[in-house]
């Protein structure tokens, strides 16, 4: 068991500065420069990236807004794209426990949450002591959203100095990342729920344009409920 | 493309952020007193992973924007080149996206030279 706070940020660098680091920075490179090239302003590129921090949601807002759906579909839209943030909050905060009663800092604490803080929490915790979980967290996180930060702000500036060739390419690593992303999840219900989605997704972009991924999402969505329903095995990590 | 309103763009963001935060929020609320797999959960997952898998299907075959300037054949042999990348060589996420968009940059500088030179 570590007790020792320095051991633990020295984990926590170690552990962020690696592949989520990297990851991070390439993915956020991605969206920065689809900002740039969708005609909207560097500030909406960064209070994206920190204020969604989720590349699902920061990819559906600039997608939704670019395609002219109104204000309220979009934000809808995106809040949907992060539902997932839900179950990780559920089954991840309580594993970093306060030492205060109350729960005022966990509601800022939680803003750090992504995917990759959430799988290195997981893997970490069980060899940390309990009052220096928190710790670890916020280096890791704070590490992961600079290196988040970075890349927006490299991929916005960036893009227009690249050759065209290389700046639709990084265009393009947007809707690549994000699948292989998601193709990583160990869930099978949750990669039919995608694989429904995509032909959905298509047949309702050309005939309803204005509420495309709503609809993707509800039916393709419920479609996969009903089908992991009759799933006989449970394994329901988001 | 470049009209837009900053007041508008800035309203737009804040409720974006204020949407996703509500998920997160929520989760700090019903933290360890609710089941993270339970019925009502699974299904907003299944929502969110359906919506998502429109949306990439979306970019890649009908994108919006700057990509609608690439040939969808392109789109399409690099989007599978990076999957299998990923399926095949141990799930590694970055070599396979590496993998993709080089294929991609790569079969745009040749489709663009063909084009120059008739």
């Amino acid at each position: 068991m570590i007790t020792n706070p320095r051991a633990v940020d020295r984990i926590a660098i170690r552990d962020s500065l690696g592949y989520p680091a990297i990851t991070l920075l390439a993915s956020m490179i991605g969206f920065g420069s689809l900002v740039n090239e969708s005609g909207l302003p560097l500030g909406m590129a960064i209070a994206g990236t920190l204020g969604i921090w989720g590349l699902p949601g920061q990819l559906t807002l600039v997608e939704m807004h670019a395609a002219g759906a109104s204000a309220f579909f979009v934000i809808l839209g995106v809040s949907l794209a992060n539902a997932r943030f839900l179950p990780m909050a559920v089954s991840f905060m309580p594993l970093m426990p306060s030492r205060r009663k109350g729960m005022a800092s966990d509601f800022a604490l939680v803003q750090m949450l992504s995917i990759n803080s959430w799988a290195a929490g997981l893997k970490r915790f069980p060899e940390i002591a309990l009052e220096l979980r928190r710790r670890y967290y916020v280096v890791f996180g704070s590490i992961c959203m600079s290196a988040g930060l970075i890349g927006t702000i490299i991929g916005y500036l960036g893009v227009e100095m690249m050759p065209r060739e290389i700046a639709l390419g990084l265009i393009f690593m947007n809707p690549l990342f994000f699948a292989i992303l998601l193709a990583g999840v160990n869930n099978r219900p949750s990669l039919i729920a995608l694989l429904i989605g995509a032909p959905l997704g298509l047949f309702f972009h050309i005939v309803l344009p204005d509420f495309d991924l709503l609809l993707t999402g509800i039916i393709g969505g419920s479609l996969a409920f009903w089908i992991a329903q009759r799933w006989p095995r449970p394994d329901n990590l988001p | 493309m470049t009209t837009f309103s900053y007041f508008g763009l800035t309203l737009l963001t804040f409720g974006a952020i204020l949407g996703t935060y509500f998920w997160r929020g929520m989760g700090v609320l019903f933290a360890s007193r609710v089941n993270s797999a339970g019925a009502v959960f699974q299904w907003v997952t299944f929502v969110s992973y359906a919506m998502l898998g429109g949306l990439i299907a979306r970019m890649v075959v009908l994108p919006i924007g700057p990509l609608e300037e690439t040939s969808l054949l392109i789109r399409s042999l690099a989007f599978a080149t990076g999957v299998t990348v990923f399926l095949l060589l141990g799930r590694r996420v970055l070599p396979a996206v590496l993998i993709g968009v080089g294929s991609f940059i790569t079969m745009m500088f040749f489709s663009s030279f063909n084009v120059a030179a008739p």
